[in-house]
């Protein structure tokens, strides 16, 4: 088969291209342990709202100061509605529907999530600025998805406060796993 | 000649009228993006008006036009009649039938579910009847354009596949692979369903059945449109094809490439291992690749046009191009944005990146630059050339006409400029109201809201324009004797050296083993887990 000789250089540029892109995404992936949130695990829609963990969600903080938020999606709210965690420590999302699919999405960061009912969305990130962000349903999920949202407050942790004055406005990308699954999301939390 | 033109009319004219009626729902959609109090503005209204605007454009536009092109295609360039023109008229009454009680329950309000239909959000039962009769109409055009390119190979033994069927048959081979996936779901899963039948749904196995057909959807929008690029817009332009054998390996590796991809829609869903994740957005990125070398392969055809017309220095064959002909500037300006909208598509597809992106209205603003306008205005200019010569009819309101595809790209940019910016500024899509109770970020949106319903008002006097110029052509244009259809012709010959890219029994095989590949095994993972149905819900 016959290729120009112009043809022929272009094809191999987009080769190059599209290994420089799967490259690219090598190395956030592995490098910075940017991954999407990929948790399996099931519940029953219907047992969500009576659920030792999910009927009575809110903020835990650990012993090592890392925080488990655990959240109810449901038509058209979030449980809780305020969420407050530390600032620079690792903060794991749990998540689960009892009606229809929701999104969940931290504005301006990469933290994003699908909240499917029958199964536990779950990520860990870090948030480096402090502040407040808006948290919002980011699929469809009947007449009222627009006022579906939450406020995250990003604070500074007890024992912690003033230690950090003067980074607020530092870019951040935060590098954590989570042994457990690996769905780790890097939070950019500059804004 | 065409033999079937009254066939292959009836579907250019179903698909001019859902075009028509989506373009209403828009316009409706963008005056709520500028916030004006309107009466008729409620939520309600807003979310029918998005169900009724992704399915009318992505799903009955679309699959009317390519059906009808396809009949063009086979008959000019295989030269002979359709097999069985009964079962291509039973095909359509059915795909009609479909469409006709999908859109009439959406327009109803009963199936507020968005052209995506994921449960356990639930539509009336005839709204799933209705998707799968359109369905099920297409694969009867399948069957017909399949059986006609065989008799033509029978008659004409050794002769080489014309490259404008060979696209149309890597469309259809794209397109019965990716309906598999979303006759499953909405067959075993969603009528029983929605019908009381069974009582819960498996939502993710249903997301999942429907992003294995959701993807190759878009290359089954997009192969014929790359059809007309390659073979019939040089032609217009007064050029010749650059090379065959190119063309012929973009399809297949299209046909090849397009359906392993699907979860690369669903890399931020729970319930979906991340290995499996990362194999979809791996094949993805090597999609780009045919689209790399249609590229080339395109302007280099027009660049033979300029040339021959006697362009001679390094860019003025630009100017010798036909760009007041509306079915030439179209498609150049189609290519434009298809451009931009491939390299939003890879970092949609981006592992990693997504979460970025992710249903924000960077979503919309990237597929209203490929779906909507690559392929749509590809199609609005191709009616421009084929509408006076299947009906014999002068093209009526031709100033219009002129105008129209330049509207389109002006609207499209601030539409798709505006969306991008704002979805990277963290707005979700699909939202019928963005301000969050007076949010302090929600109010960064706003300016781009405005510019975006700008945008929209142009796409809607454009897409405005487009009808009123088929309905001025179709009912009052001069009676003309109809020139030819033609395809351009490749400037070095065909060459028989690749006639490996000609065996689609082979790349049907190859194409079907990777689907396997890609899905056989994650879905028969899920299918062990131990899991729980939803009922349905219908908050609309």
């Amino acid at each position: 088969m016959h290729v120009d000789l112009y043809e022929k250089i272009w094809m191999y540029a987009a080769g190059a291209i599209i290994v420089v892109f799967l490259a690219s995404m090598g190395y956030t992936t592995l490098g910075r342990a940017m991954q999407p949130p990929s948790h399996v695990e099931t519940i029953d829609p219907a047992s969500v709202r009576t659920d030792e963990e999910f009927g009575s969600p809110g903020v835990t903080i650990h012993e090592d100061g890392s925080a488990t938020v655990v959240i109810q999606a449901f038509m058209f709210a979030f449980l809780p509605f305020e969420i407050r965690v530390p600032r620079g420590r690792d903060v794991t999302f749990r998540m689960t529907s009892p009606d229809v699919i929701h999104g969940f999405q931290i504005v301006q960061t990469n933290g994003n999530t699908m909240v499917v009912p029958g199964y536990v969305s779950q990520f860990t990130t870090r948030f480096d600025t402090p502040g407040e962000y808006l948290i919002v349903c980011n699929e469809y999920c009947g007449v009222g998805h627009h006022v579906m949202s939450a406020t995250l407050i990003v604070e500074d942790a007890p024992g912690t406060e003033g230690a950090s004055a003067g980074e607020e406005s530092s870019a951040a990308a935060a590098e954590s796993s989570d042994g457990a699954d690996g769905s780790t999301v890097a939070t950019e939390g500059d804004r | 000649m065409i033999h079937s033109r009254k066939l292959t009319l009836a579907n250019f004219w179903v698909a001019i009228g859902a075009f028509a009626v989506a373009s209403g729902m828009a316009f409706m959609q963008s005056l709520s993006r500028a916030n004006l109090d309107l009466p008729f503005r409620t939520a309600s209204v807003y979310y029918m008006s998005v169900t009724a605007h992704g399915v009318l454009m992505a799903l009955v536009f679309t699959t009317f036009f390519i059906m009808g092109f396809g009949y063009v295609v086979a008959e000019r360039a295989l030269d002979r009649p359709i097999v069985s023109r009964r079962i291509a008229w039973g095909s359509w009454w059915v795909a009609l039938i479909g469409t006709g009680m999908a859109a009439a329950v959406i327009l109803w309000g009963r199936a507020t579910v968005l052209y995506t239909f994921y449960p356990p959000l639930q539509a009336h039962p005839l709204f799933y009847i209705g998707a799968a009769l359109l369905v099920v109409g297409s694969w009867g055009w399948c069957w017909v354009m399949a059986r006609t390119w065989m008799a033509w190979r029978r008659e004409n033994a050794g002769a080489r596949t014309p490259l404008p069927v060979h696209g149309m048959l890597a469309t259809i081979i794209v397109w019965v692979l990716a309906t598999i996936g979303v006759a499953a779901e909405v067959l075993i899963l969603l009528i029983p369903w929605s019908l009381g039948i069974v009582d819960t749904v498996d939502p993710l196995l249903a997301r999942t059945l429907f992003w294995w057909f959701g993807h190759p959807l878009v290359y089954f929008w997009v192969l014929p449109a790359y059809v007309i690029w390659y073979t019939i817009t040089p032609r217009i332009a007064g050029g010749k094809l650059f090379s065959d054998p190119l063309a012929r390996l973009a399809f297949v590796m299209l046909l090849l490439l397009s359906t392993p991809v699907g979860f690369h829609h669903q890399l931020v869903d729970p319930g979906v291992q991340a290995g499996w994740k990362l194999f979809h957005t791996f094949n993805t990125q090597l999609i780009l690749f045919p689209s790399f070398v249609t590229a080339f392969t395109v302007i280099a055809s027009f660049e033979i046009a300029g040339r021959m017309k006697g362009a001679r220095g390094l860019l003025n064959w630009l100017e010798e191009l036909p760009w007041g002909d509306p079915a030439f500037s179209s498609v150049a300006l189609a290519m434009l944005m298809f451009a931009v909208g491939g390299f939003g598509g890879a970092i949609n597809a981006a592992y990693g990146m997504n979460a970025m992106v992710h249903n924000t209205a960077w979503i919309q603003g990237h597929f209203h630059l490929t779906v909507g306008t690559a392929v749509a205005l590809t199609f609005m200019g191709t009616s421009y050339y084929l509408m006076p010569r299947l009906t014999g009819r002068e093209l009526e309101l031709s100033l219009l006409a002129r105008i129209q595809p330049y509207l389109w790209f002006g609207g499209m940019l601030l539409f798709s400029i505006a969306n991008h910016l704002t979805g990277l500024a963290g707005m979700p899509r699909r939202v019928y109201d963005a301000s969050y109770g007076g949010s302090e970020i929600a109010q960064q949106w706003v300016a781009g809201t405005g510019i975006s319903a700008v945008g929209g008002i142009l796409l809607f006097i454009s897409a405005a324009c487009y009808v009123a110029v088929m309905l001025g052509t179709g009912l009052a244009g001069r009676r003309i004797d109809p020139e030819p259809i033609e395809f351009a012709e490749p400037l070095q010959g065909e060459n028989g050296k690749a006639a490996i890219l000609d065996r689609f029994g082979l790349w049907f095989v190859v194409a079907a083993i990777l689907v396997i590949a890609a899905y056989a095994w994650p879905i028969a993972e899920h299918l062990r887990m131990e899991r729980f149905g939803s009922p349905g819900f219908a908050p609309f």
